[in-house]
């Protein structure tokens, strides 16, 4: 079935749902690598003035990616809820953006309707919505969630504390996590990506993190993020892991190339689980996305990067996450060209992401490849906080010394909570004060409490 | 600039890591000093992705090592180009082709390309070095074949230069994704029976070589043993690494690899 609109007495015919949808997307370098965005700006808006009029419905009925042939189709149309859709139902793509941003379409509504949606449609209208409606929506969505504090509570913003060093050092890596604490971060899950990947050594790195959260009773999770199949063999040798850390795109074939499926997603889901280690709550995974992944590993189907990714978060939903966040600007500049095309695609992936009930926080981040700086990201974290983003990386100076790119620091947190008076998870935060890192009001105190400075002591042989 | 309104008391653990910690704070920002550093770092970062190679020399450079010097091009006319078309980064433009499609080599056990990447800096830096390493420590007998420059190259690109040359293994050197702490981070891809069409997961990878990274001798100590394994296995990639658990030692490829 074919689509088509008129502008200025010009046809533009789109022969199906995915080229519409690709044509119709924000211009952004990797659809234009994959030949997939539309030719002219004329070309575009006559695919949204198309799109504006399909019928919800029409995703359900037409998969972009065949059924047959995908097994992350298969979860999408199998796991679709019918009665949770039926209030929109009978609304187009255009219509629904409209009953998006109606003042009666509140928090509980939004949260109901989550199983009824599918990517292609949240997709599909993000696509016809401004950054304020992208921003606007997201900030009415509520998805909460546990482990040993509690995450995405109203009026509060989370960070992970990402301590690398680049040959994977204990007191390199120890050093960034006690500045990251200092500062009041850490909330989110103190996660570090390693530099090697032995399972030696990864089962080491867990036990010495674990070690860290036990001495200071911090109520937070810790993570290494390395292939799931390695956190499977960590946890068979008995390793504390907390929370199950994979890449995850939204095609199978983008997924095999990150060497997984659903089914290793699964036993990795059970083999967290029956550790029973959350004290709150059992969200036990943390997935990492970002707009590319399916192109860059050949994977796209015709489907356009925005879309692909959508479909990603329909993998992190069906495993109840505790942890999502889009890596948005680290694919580089042949995906995302500039800093426009970064901020953009930020926001639409925690538009998605939230309206889907998937817990999204953002990796603020560019590549030095790109034509983007901290300016940009500055505006990129700014709007994600008043969209209400779930966590940000803090990473020590923004200067990632282990992956090469740069993220937001320890300091932007502090500014986006100090802006828009945002505090840390509740539990944590009670830690911070009890600790004496923070006082009452999230104020920091700048000076080490006695139980860190006499980790600081050991580390340097000095007292602080 | 150098007293931070409030700086951090813990800043002796800074020697324990390059990463930036305890800079200190003004109000919730950085101190100003801290700002123009990392201002600095991301200008040189800048300039590393979009100087060109002085291939002239580079080549003065490896003259030492004896060997005979092509020069390619991929099909990547520019530097705006080479970064928003990946694919055209992976394969040589039609000069090339024929310059190489007319070069018989005497047989030769391994094929070493340098290619700009998307750090010249680093090739500039490294290669020269790292090769005059690599010579003392190889395997006795092992042959080398030419040295070939490529510029706007991706890794795959070595697919292609090793298909037509007929090599049985190529090893590529090439300028990885500049840090801001790192704008000179060498890496060497290794690819047994090269040719076009060949995945990451068919490649074993050294990466981050500079040195206050991996060294020269160590890098080249690794390169030798790669080499010699994969020659043995007659296969690089996911089953080398797999069969060799002494090479757990080895870092990942990087999580973006510049092809």
């Amino acid at each position: 079935m074919g689509y088509a609109a008129t502008i200025d007495a010009t046809r533009h015919v789109f022969p199906d749902l995915r080229t519409l949808l690709a044509r119709a997307s924000p211009l952004r370098s990797g659809d234009q690598l994959a030949g997939l965005a539309a030719g002219t700006a004329v070309e575009r808006m006559a695919a949204r003035l198309a799109l504006a009029d399909v019928p919800l419905r029409t995703f359900l009925a037409e998969p972009l990616i065949p059924y047959e042939t995908d097994e992350i189709t298969r979860l999408i149309v199998d796991a679709h809820d019918a009665s949770a859709f039926s209030v929109v139902a009978s609304l187009t793509v255009g219509e629904f953006r409209e009953w998006l941003l109606d003042d009666t379409t509140d928090t509980a509504t939004l949260a109901a309707l989550a199983p009824g949606l599918t990517p292609e449609m949240v997709a599909a209208v993000s696509k016809l919505m401004r950054h304020q409606d992208l921003i606007d929506v997201a900030r009415k969505c509520r998805v909460i969630t546990h482990f040993r504090n509690t995450l995405g509570l109203p009026g509060r913003l989370a960070v992970r504390l990402q301590p690398n060093h680049p040959t994977d050092d204990p007191k390199g890596i120890a050093a960034s996590l006690l500045d990251g604490l200092l500062y009041g971060c850490g909330d989110a899950v103190i996660g570090v990506n390693p530099a090697g990947d032995s399972v030696a050594a990864i089962v080491d790195l867990l036990q010495r993190l674990d070690d860290v959260r036990q001495r200071f009773d911090i109520p937070t999770q810790t993570c290494v993020l390395t292939h799931v199949t390695t956190t499977l063999r960590a946890i068979e040798q008995g390793a504390p892991v907390d929370l199950v850390f994979q890449s995850i795109a939204g095609t199978e074939a983008a997924n095999r190339a990150f060497g997984i499926d659903l089914a290793v997603l699964h036993e990795a889901h059970a083999a967290a689980l029956s550790l029973g280690r959350g004290t709150l709550g059992q969200n036990v995974m943390y997935f990492e996305t970002g707009q590319g992944s399916a192109l860059s590993a050949q994977a796209h189907h015709g489907v356009d990067q925005q879309t692909c990714e959508a479909r990603a978060y329909a993998v992190a939903r069906h495993f109840q996450p505790l942890l999502a966040n889009t890596v948005v600007g680290f694919i580089g500049p042949e995906y995302l060209f500039d800093g426009k095309q970064i901020i953009r695609a930020g926001l639409e992936d925690h538009f998605c992401g939230k309206l889907l009930g998937v817990p999204l926080g953002c990796d603020i981040c560019y590549t030095n490849h790109a034509e983007a700086d901290q300016d940009d990201m500055d505006t990129l974290l700014t709007l994600l906080g008043t969209a209400g983003v779930t966590f940000i990386m803090g990473v020590p100076g923004a200067d990632d010394v282990m992956l090469n790119y740069q993220s937001t620091s320890f300091h932007d947190a502090l500014y986006l909570r100090d802006l828009l008076n945002l505090r840390p998870a509740p539990e944590f935060e009670a830690w911070l004060e009890r600790f004496g890192i923070t006082a009452t009001g999230g104020r920091l105190l700048g000076l080490p409490p006695p139980a860190l400075a006499a980790a600081l002591k050991d580390l340097t042989g000095e007292t602080p | 600039m150098n007293r931070p309104l409030r700086p951090d008391p813990w800043i002796a653990l800074r020697r324990l890591t390059p990463a930036r910690i305890a800079l200190g704070r003004a109000g919730h920002s950085l101190p100003t000093g801290e700002v123009l550093r990392f201002g600095i770092a991301h200008a040189q970062a800048r300039d590393a992705v979009h100087a060109p190679l002085d291939v002239e020399a580079l080549e003065r450079a490896l003259a030492p090592l004896g060997l005979p010097v092509l020069t390619v091009t991929s099909a990547a006319p520019d530097r705006p180009t080479y970064l928003m078309r990946p694919d055209l980064g992976r394969r040589l433009d039609e000069a090339s082709v024929d310059r190489l499609d007319n070069t018989h080599p005497a047989p030769y056990d391994l094929l070493v390309v340098v290619g700009d990447g998307l750090s010249s800096l680093a090739v500039a830096r490294h290669a020269a070095p790292l090769l005059a390493r690599f010579q003392e420590t190889r395997s006795p007998g092992w042959r080398l074949g030419p040295l070939v420059i490529a510029t706007q190259c991706r890794v795959a690109l070595g697919d292609e230069i090793g298909e037509r040359l007929g090599s049985p293994m190529v090893a590529v050197l090439i300028g990885e994704r500049p840090g801001l702490s790192s704008p000179d981070s060498l890496g060497i891809y290794l690819t047994r029976h090269p040719r076009v069409g060949r995945v990451d997961a068919e490649r074993n990878c050294l990466s981050n070589i500079r040195p206050g990274g991996l060294s020269y001798p160590e890098a080249a100590r690794r390169l030798a043993w790669l080499c010699d394994a994969a020659t043995r296995l007659d296969a690089t990639g996911v089953r080398l690494k797999d069969d060799s658990p002494s090479l757990d030692l080895l870092p990942p490829p990087p999580a973006d690899p510049v092809d």
